[in-house]
This record gives structure tokens, sequence and C-alpha cells, in this order.
């Protein structure tokens, strides 16, 4: 096991196994998008309460859930890199970072278009706003002090040590509707207290946050292969696989 | 070994404050910053006196964050330039604990001198009496997280040429937690309600970024040089 994880970090092995890996995750995704939209769109009942305008849920809270889940891969293969130096980690978590800030920027959008039928507002200053703002913030952030270093490996580490550090505010984010009482809603969906949602309203929820985590990672794929080649452009193995086609 | 730690910490504190004693803008700039990004409020927001009231915390904190962001760069820029600051890292001493000395002399010189004045521009904006004290209190609590959150992004940002857009970018998101909190406590206290909450998670952003912070800014300036 050790030793197919060690060979999968050269960049070589992982376009391989990735190529492979590619066209059932990018099919996953789409069937899950598939079952995922029709059954959330259609199928599922309308809130007694908020008519359909509820239906956003279904796009808005999975893209808030990967925004902190995107983050934590990028700050833990920062980590990865850091510590044991390895190239590959570095690519995927450049390659999260493009991903993360679109998932928030999708969040914040959907949920000010959501606010305003339900709260009659685009925005407010609540706390969880105001942390996922912060969070679009430090993806750019990262974004924009790796592109500042030229050289490709201080840029590497330092952008790590900044992802490291933002990690402080996922918590923030995550608790952030416990611990102040605002006008965002809290949470109705958890790994202790189970769910709150009527079942015909949660598994089309479940279904999209996977069809979410199945683009997320197909995403990531190539975005990471894409990088493996402009990196390795001069490798022999490049050079031949550009010769076959 | 110890012992001489503490003297290269000592040292390390005594030769950062001579060199900003020496060199007035390093102190004197931010706070001047300071005075004249408060008076432009006023002027621009008009001077009824009730609205200044109730905004006075909000400006202090933003100004005041301002200020001590836009003298960041002096905690490492100057040294790095000169190659002072690659000396420091291959020196025998804990380098963590240098960088401590260099954060907390940050503070004395350009934080310090921001919770004396700001009784006089609090007064200034007609904040009441009760709030004023508070507000010191926030910013005794909030300046030293700045520094320390500050000194980070100074780290990643000190081998470029142009960091200093990019270090706002970097450090005001991380800085956003205190300003909330900061002037947050004020405006409760003025309010009459109980501030001891706003202090309390204030003081445990104070003491986590005390502990976990210069880490990360003695790594970044490994990284950067």
């Amino acid at each position: 096991m050790w030793k197919f994880i060690l060979q999968l970090t050269s960049f070589r092995n992982f376009y391989r196994f990735s190529g492979r890996l590619l066209p059932w995750l990018g099919g996953i995704t789409l069937v899950l998008f598939a079952i995922g939209l029709y059954w959330s769109l259609v199928v599922a009942p309308i809130d007694y309460q908020q008519k359909d305008s509820y239906r956003i849920i279904y796009i808005h809270v999975p893209a808030a859930w990967m925004s902190m889940f995107v983050y934590i891969v990028m700050a833990v293969s920062g980590a990865i890199h850091l510590i044991w130096k390895t190239k590959l980690s570095v690519v995927i978590a450049n390659a999260c970072a493009p991903i993360g800030a679109t998932f928030t920027f999708l969040a914040l959008v959907t949920g000010a278009i959501w606010g305003q039928p339900t709260w009659g507002t685009w925005w407010v200053w609540d706390a969880r706003l105001t942390s996922e703002l912060i969070l679009l913030f430090l993806y750019i952030g990262y974004m924009s002090l790796y592109s500042a270093i030229e050289d490709r490996a201080t840029a590497a580490r330092a952008a790590a040590i900044l992802a490291i550090v933002g990690v402080v505010n996922i918590p923030i984010i995550h608790y952030s509707v416990d611990w102040w009482f605002t006008l965002h809603q809290s949470a109705s969906i958890s790994v202790s207290k189970g769910s709150s949602l009527h079942p015909s309203m949660y598994w089309p929820l479940m279904i999209m946050a996977t069809a979410y985590k199945f683009y997320f990672v197909t995403v990531l794929l190539q975005r990471t292969r894409n990088e493996i080649l402009e990196r390795d452009q001069n490798a022999n193995w490049v050079q031949e696989m550009e010769k076959q086609l | 070994m110890k012992n001489s730690s503490l003297n290269a910490f000592r040292a390390m504190m005594y030769r950062d404050f001579t060199l900003a004693m020496r060199n007035h803008s390093e102190w004197a700039n931010p706070l001047f910053f300071f005075i004249i990004a408060c008076s432009l409020f006023p002027l621009g927001i008009g001077p009824e006196s009730n609205t200044l009231e109730r905004i006075a915390p909000g400006i202090i904190w933003v100004t005041a964050l301002l200020a001590s962001m836009m003298s960041l760069e002096s905690i490492f820029r100057s040294d790095f330039e000169d190659g002072y600051l690659e000396q420091l890292v291959l020196s025998p001493y804990p380098f963590t604990l240098l960088v401590y000395a260099k954060i907390l002399v940050h503070w004395v010189i350009t934080g310090i001198p921001l919770i004396l004045l700001s009784p006089l521009l609090g007064a200034a904006l007609h904040l009441p009496t009760d709030g004023i004290g508070l507000l010191m209190l926030s910013l005794l609590l909030g300046t030293p997280v700045l520094s320390l959150i500050g000194s980070i992004g100074v780290a990643l940002t000190v081998g470029l040429k142009r960091g200093g857009m990019l270090l706002s970018l970097l450090v005001l998101p991380l800085y956003i937690p205190v300003l909330i909190f900061g002037a947050g406590a004020v405006d409760v206290g003025l309010g009459g309600l109980d501030v001891s909450g706003h202090f309390l998670l204030m003081g445990s952003i104070l003491i986590l970024a005390f502990t976990l912070a210069p880490l990360a800014t003695a790594a970044a300036i490994r990284v950067s040089i």
C-alpha cells in the first residue's frame, strides 16, 4: 500500500494513474448531477413556507461545504509539501485554490440570491457570511502570493505557510452559526445529531453533495495533470507522449 | 545555553529599540497617519456629534489597524535588505525567540503609542467617557495580535520588491476577527451590556496568536531568504 502511494507521488505515475481514473470520475459526476438536479429541482416536495425558493439549498449548501473542504485539502497538501517536500503536493494545493475560490464565490452568490426572498436583503454582515467572505479573500491571497514570488520552490513554501495559517478561519465559519445568534440559520444536518431535514429533502441534498465532491476530484485531477505536463514538459516521458500524438 | 538565549533575546530587543528611537519616522509616521486618518472621518461624514459617537469605536479601530499594518514592513524589511536577517537565521540562538523580540519591539513602538493616543481621538469624536476606557482596553488586547499576525504577512512578502499591496491582501482578512471583537466590545459596553465575553475572546485570540504566530513567522522568514 505504502509503496503504491509513494510511487504515485512521481509525476509520471500520477499522470498515468489519474488518466485511467478520470473517465470514471467524470462519468459518475455527470450521473450524480443528473439524478441530483432532477430529484432536487423537480421531485422533492415544495417547502410550505419558502415555496420553491428553498430549492437553492441544493446548490448553495454543497458549495458552502466544499468551500471549506477544499481549503482543508489545500492546507493539508501544503503541509505535506513543507514536511516531506513532495513535488506533487504543491501541484495539488495550487490546483485546489481556484476551485475552492469558485465554490466560495458560488456559495456567496447563491446565498445572496436566496437571501433576497427569504430575509428581504441580498447581504447582511452576519458572522457566517462575513467569515465565508474572509475565506474568499484567503483563497485570493494564496493565489496572489504564489504568483507574486518568481521562484517556484519559494512560492510553493510561502503559499503553503499562508494556507496553514488561514486554517484558523475554518472552525470559525463552521461554528459561527452556533456561537453567534445571527440571521443565518444554524446547521440542519450534523454528524453527531443527525438531520432535521425531512428525508424527501435530505436525500437529494446528499446526492448533490456527493456530486459536488466527485466534480471537485475530477476537476482537481484535470488541473493537476495540466500543471504536471507544464512542469515536466522537457522530461522524456512527456516528449514521448507528444510524439505519439 | 538557555541563559545565553535570553541574553540574545535582550540584545535583540535593545538593538531594535535603539534603531527605532534613532529613526523617528519609524514610530512617528504611523501615529501621524492615525491622527490624520481619524480626523478625515468627521470631515467626510459631517460633524454631528451623535453620528460620530455612534461610529467612533469603528473609526478608531479601523484606522489603528491600518496604521499598524503600514508600519509592519519596518519589522523585517531593512534587516532583510542589508543581510542582517540572514545572519540571525544562521546564529546559534533559537530564531523564533529572536522573532519574538522583534515583534515585541514593533508592538511597543507602534501599538502602545496608538493606545495612549486613542483617548484623545475618542474625545475628539465625541466618544463618551465610559467608552474611552473600553476602547483602550480593547486596543491593549488587540494591537499585539495585529503585530503578531502582521509579522507572518511581512515575513512572507519580505523577499518581494513591491510587497506592500500584497501584504495588505494577506493580512487584512486575518485582522477581521480582531476588528469585530475590538470595536464590538466598545459598542456592547456603551449599550450597557456585559462586555466580558468580548474581552475573553480577544484574550484567547491574543494567546493563540502569541503562541503560534511567531513560529509561522520564523518558518516564513526561512522560506523568504
